[in-house]
């Protein structure tokens, strides 16, 4: 299936949830921003201030990049059709994000993805997508 | 102090339509009221307990329909897990009874999904972006199809579980529907129809989704007491459980639903095991749900669900495990997109003896019921009711 962009829309602005602005800052920058914690040293998803295992306090870190997929659904009922799905990134967590410029019907879980960014409609923020490591 | 047995369903009623234009969520809540009401053989002035979830119109709870329908409570509640909303207010209903907060409870959920063209499964509804997760998913499409699609990718790379496995659902479930003249499937399916049925979201199928109706149902939730003076025959609630389940912080495994959380204080409360039942009620928004949830509440093995699954094992008549005899959501009704009342309501005509003859379990005198609210790709709750009839 020949890879076709869909318009991504984003929900709210990057303000709507103060705390979560350098995330997208960073995503302006090509940077996909984490958070992990400064007490259990533990890395999550989504971002957020305190901590989801300890409710410690969390730092931004940028993360690699890199990730595997841990499973994915090509909607084929869109126009056109795009695939779902959760990465693992290389820090721990699993995020929800779509697989881009790649044929859908060649992704496979455990494959290598790295990551990449899209500007949303309207004049919305950069968000993290994902796509197969070339392996030449 | 258990509670089991605190609570007994007296009135259990679903609405006919299966499109329903020309009648507001309103009037078909009302309608289901009165019809469960009536089944019980009780009157609204009886009702002094009322239950619903956000289905309900208007913008605080039980509010807006509490004044629609007149009704006089001094308990309410309206905890909205989705689907799944139901069982937990069965629940919540027993336990409001036992501490003397209400005798008769009134459950209703009502919805017209159908006729106001809803795409549910197929298009992203964006929600509230304070939400604290709406703009780490929405941009991403998450539609329900595709959440649930992918559940049953990974289900199918860990332990093989096939389309054609997940096929026999929607064929126990058409066999069945064609009994109930009500079903907006009623024709019979095979293996081969479902797994031919075109791609919605991989590798779910047209047919491995559920129905988009309109309509509702209604339960009427009382104290022992009350059920006893009541000409119905008597349905005890022995168990009840309810869990949440979601992305924790990242740490994703999308091999199990909530069910495995739910299910475990239900079976321990009613002190039975999942080789006792004799009728199972299990969501079913997608086939991949159903089978998920037979793996976590016990009925078979992780991962065996597909095996369990297959060749007819879910007919009524046929197999060991009759589930769905109404014909479920995959074909006879899902009204408001949330299938968790009539889950409940078939499991009680199955313990009165007053399920179609061609699908009736003989001797059905224990049955479960349970419900998945939300998405299990994302967040959900699931909710385990165990019946038995005295």
């Amino acid at each position: 299936m020949a890879y076709v962009a869909r318009k991504i829309h984003f929900v709210g602005t990057t303000d709507t949830n103060p705390e979560t602005r350098p995330f997208f800052d960073g995503a302006a920058e090509g940077k996909l921003m984490i958070r992990r914690c400064t007490s259990c040293k533990k890395a999550h998803w989504y971002p957020r201030e305190l901590c989801p295992f300890c409710f410690g306090n969390c730092e931004w870190e940028q993360a690699s990049g890199n990730a595997k997929i841990y499973t994915y659904s090509v909607m084929e009922r869109a126009n056109p059709p795009y695939a779902i799905g959760y990465v693992t990134l290389a820090e721990g967590p699993s995020m929800l994000t779509n697989f881009v410029e790649t044929d859908l019907n060649a992704l496979r879980i455990g494959q290598d993805v790295t990551v990449t960014f899209i500007k949303t409609e309207g004049d919305g923020p950069s968000l993290p997508f994902f796509t197969p490591v070339r392996t030449e | 102090m258990s509670l089991k047995g605190a609570a007994y369903i007296a009135g259990a009623w679903e609405h006919p339509t299966r499109k329903a234009p020309d009648k507001s969520i309103a009037l078909l809540h009302a309608e289901c009221a009165r019809g469960a009401l009536a089944d019980a053989g009780l009157t609204k002035d009886d009702v002094d307990g009322y239950f619903c979830a956000g289905d309900a119109p208007g913008a605080l709870g039980p509010l807006s329909m509490i004044d629609y329908m007149n009704l006089k409570c001094r308990h309410v509640d309206s905890t909205d897990v989705g689907g799944s909303s139901y069982q937990v207010a069965v629940g919540h209903a027993l336990e409001a009874i036992a501490a003397g907060r209400c005798n008769v409870a009134l459950i209703t959920l009502a919805g017209r999904p159908r006729s106001e063209g809803q795409a549910t499964g197929t298009a992203p509804r964006p929600g509230n972006p304070a939400a604290p997760e709406m703009q780490f998913e929405f941009p991403y499409g998450p539609a329900t199809a595709n959440l649930y699609g992918m559940c049953a990718q990974r289900h199918i790379y860990e332990y093989g579980t096939t389309s054609q496995q997940l096929a026999w659902i929607k064929v126990a479930a058409s066999h069945h529907a064609q009994h109930n003249p009500n079903a907006m499937l009623r024709d019979v399916v095979t293996v081969e129809d479902v797994v031919n049925s075109p791609m919605v979201s991989t590798p779910l199928h047209r047919l491995d989704c559920c129905v988009i109706s309109d309509g509702g149902g209604a339960l009427v939730v009382t104290k022992p007491e009350i059920a006893k003076s009541l000409k119905r025959p008597l349905v005890k609630v022995i168990g009840v459980g309810e869990s949440p389940k979601h992305q924790a912080g990242g740490e994703i495994d999308l091999t199990y639903t909530a069910a495995r959380w739910s299910g475990p204080p239900a079976w321990e409360m009613a002190g039975v095991k999942p080789s006792d039942i004799k009728y199972a009620s299990i969501y079913d928004s997608f086939t991949i749900t159903v089978l998920l949830q037979l793996e976590d509440l016990g009925f078979c093995e992780k991962g065996q669900g597909g095996r369990f699954v297959a060749d007819g094992n879910l007919i009524s008549g046929v197999g060991k495990l009759p589930f769905n005899t109404d014909g479920g959501g995959l074909c006879s009704n899902h009204p408001a997109n949330r299938g968790g009342i009539t889950k409940i309501i078939e499991a009680v005509r199955q313990l009165r003896n007053e399920a179609h003859p061609a699908v009736q379990v003989r001797n059905c005198n224990l049955a479960i019921a349970h419900g998945t609210g939300g998405t299990i790709g994302t967040r959900h709750c699931g909710s385990t009711l165990i019946l038995e009839r005295e």
